[in-house]
């Protein structure tokens, strides 16, 4: 019977990845692929009415916003308006302070997500594989896992003073979990058959690990990378509460201290945009590494 | 003959939480090396178990079981699985492969052999195909390619093609038969249609149910090359059938009273639905 694993908080209960590829009706007797190219249906950006209507959506908000502050329906100290935003923005990227956050807090975001991501990868992989390194560290992530990252941020500060070590464990930190704990529920969600295969054909341990585990649990670990990645947006904000002169996450908190709205609106924007970005690089990604599974 | 496989008195007990359910009882059997043979019997019987205990992914409870391994260098069996079980992630040529690569094959003749495999079961403009671009056919010769390309001694044969529509059924069949016969390696293949048994088959075993043990064998005298449109005209092929339908029927019957106390197949695994993790323990 299914071993059941109540304690670590299964945030990846999703759609176990190989399962989709797998479960797809094969038309048996039609000797061609069943599989036809989804791009269209996939990226939800298909041509025409679509297209059009996606595009026009968040420019209607623009200019509805660009009207409603001078009519006072909309405080433009809180919103400034859009005009303004994108004066702020030019007037950012010309004098470099905006170029200067973004590397800055890249920096600590990138070298945040391996510190967590890499680790996660090792630990969770372990803990599916064997279960006494599930029995021994369980207790320990579950205890820890739901502490919020932002309730250790002082101890870390304490331990690591300001620098960036402490904003990179922070980042780290939050990542780690979300990427430790989708590995390890992908290789337990691994169908038992592909082991008896493996076993019977001689497979080694390292055969299990990089021709088993690894593979077949990848498309949850993507799912772990993408939520590392959101943690890692929402952690470099807080980490750069303290402790830092330069960054996305410092330019909104002195932009607060000053009452520049419109420099934190331009902030939320990169933000918005390295989101998206770091989004797309990972879909990208996935779909070079994961070819096997039907999107 | 040589003897190849034999099977002294094997009993399989699965312990649940409130009883013991014994799968196989004191089975007697021997195969010859080169003989194909087929095991049929009523679902529930203990088949499959039987299987996996050769395939040694299950380990018998009492009994003795002597495999002769005449030739160290090839593995000693290859399991063809019922569900579908060649890997999503890997793609025909990959999996194909995946026992040769298992043990360290030099790889020009891995591909050299997956190249054989690929066309004797027509694939080949699906080498670089995955699994989820296959039909269920496709897949399943897929399946038999990887356990012909890993050169077992003993072919271990579970239902392969039970889950297939009729005509595909036929194909695989022959196709199987046509690489049967110029390889002649030991197989056990389990199988619930006499259809099937005799089809393919040197040797019928019935088994009873529940528990599942040794009822009779029959030889089938067909001649080789078989072709499957000839042998269903073939009037010994039909007394044969009813030969075998006869005594399989009571054992069908027998399953069907007991039907409350059956145990499917897939069932009598119960660490079939277990995680990897305790699976891999016992492995690594």
């Amino acid at each position: 019977m299914a071993e059941k694993e109540p304690a670590v908080p299964q945030t990846a209960a999703t759609d176990p990845g190989g399962e989709a590829a797998r479960s797809v009706p094969t038309s048996v007797g039609i000797e061609r692929p069943v599989d036809t190219p989804k791009k269209a249906k996939r990226r939800d950006s298909g041509s025409g009415w679509k297209g059009l209507l996606g595009f026009l959506s968040p420019v209607v908000v623009l200019i509805l916003w660009e009207i409603a502050v001078p009519l006072g329906f909309v405080d433009g100290r809180f919103f400034p308006p859009p005009h303004a935003i994108a004066g702020t923005f030019w007037k950012m990227t010309l004098d470099g302070t905006l170029f200067a956050d973004v590397r800055v807090s890249l920096v600590r975001i990138i070298l945040g997500f391996l510190a967590g991501a890499i680790p996660g990868l090792i630990v969770g992989l372990s803990m599916g594989l064997f279960r006494p390194v599930r029995w021994i560290l369980r207790p320990v992530i579950s205890a820890t896992y739901p502490i919020p990252k932002l309730a250790l941020m002082p101890l870390i500060i304490l331990m690591f003073g300001f620098g960036e070590t402490q904003k990179v464990i922070t980042i780290a930190l939050g990542t780690f979990f979300m990427v430790l704990i989708n590995t390890m529920a992908g290789v337990l969600n691994l169908d038992k058959i592909y082991l008896d295969v493996a076993k019977n054909y001689g497979a080694s341990r390292r055969d299990f690990y990089t021709r088993i585990a690894l593979p077949g649990a990848m498309p949850l670990i993507f799912t772990g990378l993408e939520l590392g990645m959101g943690m890692a947006l929402l952690l470099i904000v807080a980490a750069e509460m303290t402790g830092a002169v330069s960054g996305i996450g410092y330019r909104i908190w002195a932009a607060q201290a000053v009452f520049k709205t419109k420099e934190m609106f331009v902030a939320f924007i990169m933000i918005s945009l390295l989101g998206y970005l770091f989004a797309e690089g990972l879909s990208s990604l996935q779909r070079r590494v994961i070819p096997w599974k039907q999107l | 003959m040589a003897e190849k496989i034999v099977i002294k008195g094997l009993t399989k007990e699965f312990v649940t939480r409130d009883r013991v359910v014994t799968a196989v009882k004191d089975v007697d059997l021997t195969i010859n090396e080169g003989e194909f043979v087929c095991i049929v019997g009523p679902s529930g019987c203990g088949k499959t178990t039987l299987l996996r205990i050769l395939a040694d992914l299950e380990t018998e409870t009492r009994g003795d079981i002597r495999v002769v391994h005449s030739d160290p260098s090839k593995p000693l069996n290859s399991m063809v699985f019922q569900e579908q079980s060649i890997f999503p992630w890997m793609n025909v040529r990959k999996n194909i492969g995946f026992g040769l690569k298992c043990r360290r094959v030099n790889k020009r003749i891995i591909e050299e052999t997956v190249e054989r495999y690929i066309q004797m079961i027509g694939l080949q403009k699906f080498g670089e195909a995955y699994p989820h671009q296959l039909s269920g056919g496709m897949k399943q010769r897929v399946s038999v390619a990887r356990a012909f390309a890993n050169d077992p001694e003993i072919l271990l044969m579970d239902e392969p093609f039970a889950a297939l529509d009729e005509q595909n059924k036929i194909m695989l069949q022959e196709e199987l038969l046509k690489i049967w016969e110029t390889e002649r390696k030991t197989v056990v293949f389990i199988t619930h249609s006499i259809d099937e048994a005799l089809t393919l088959a040197d040797r019928v075993i019935i088994m009873t149910s529940h528990p599942g043990t040794f009822k009779m064998s029959v030889d089938v005298d067909l001649p080789r090359p078989r072709r499957i449109a000839e042998l269903r005209s073939d009037p010994h092929f039909n007394r044969l059938f009813t030969e075998l339908w006869g005594v399989l029927r009571e054992e069908v019957y027998k399953a069907k009273a007991n039907e409350g106390l059956t145990i499917n197949d897939d069932e009598f695994h119960p660490d079939h639905s277990q995680t990897l993790a305790d699976e891999s323990r016992l492995v690594l």
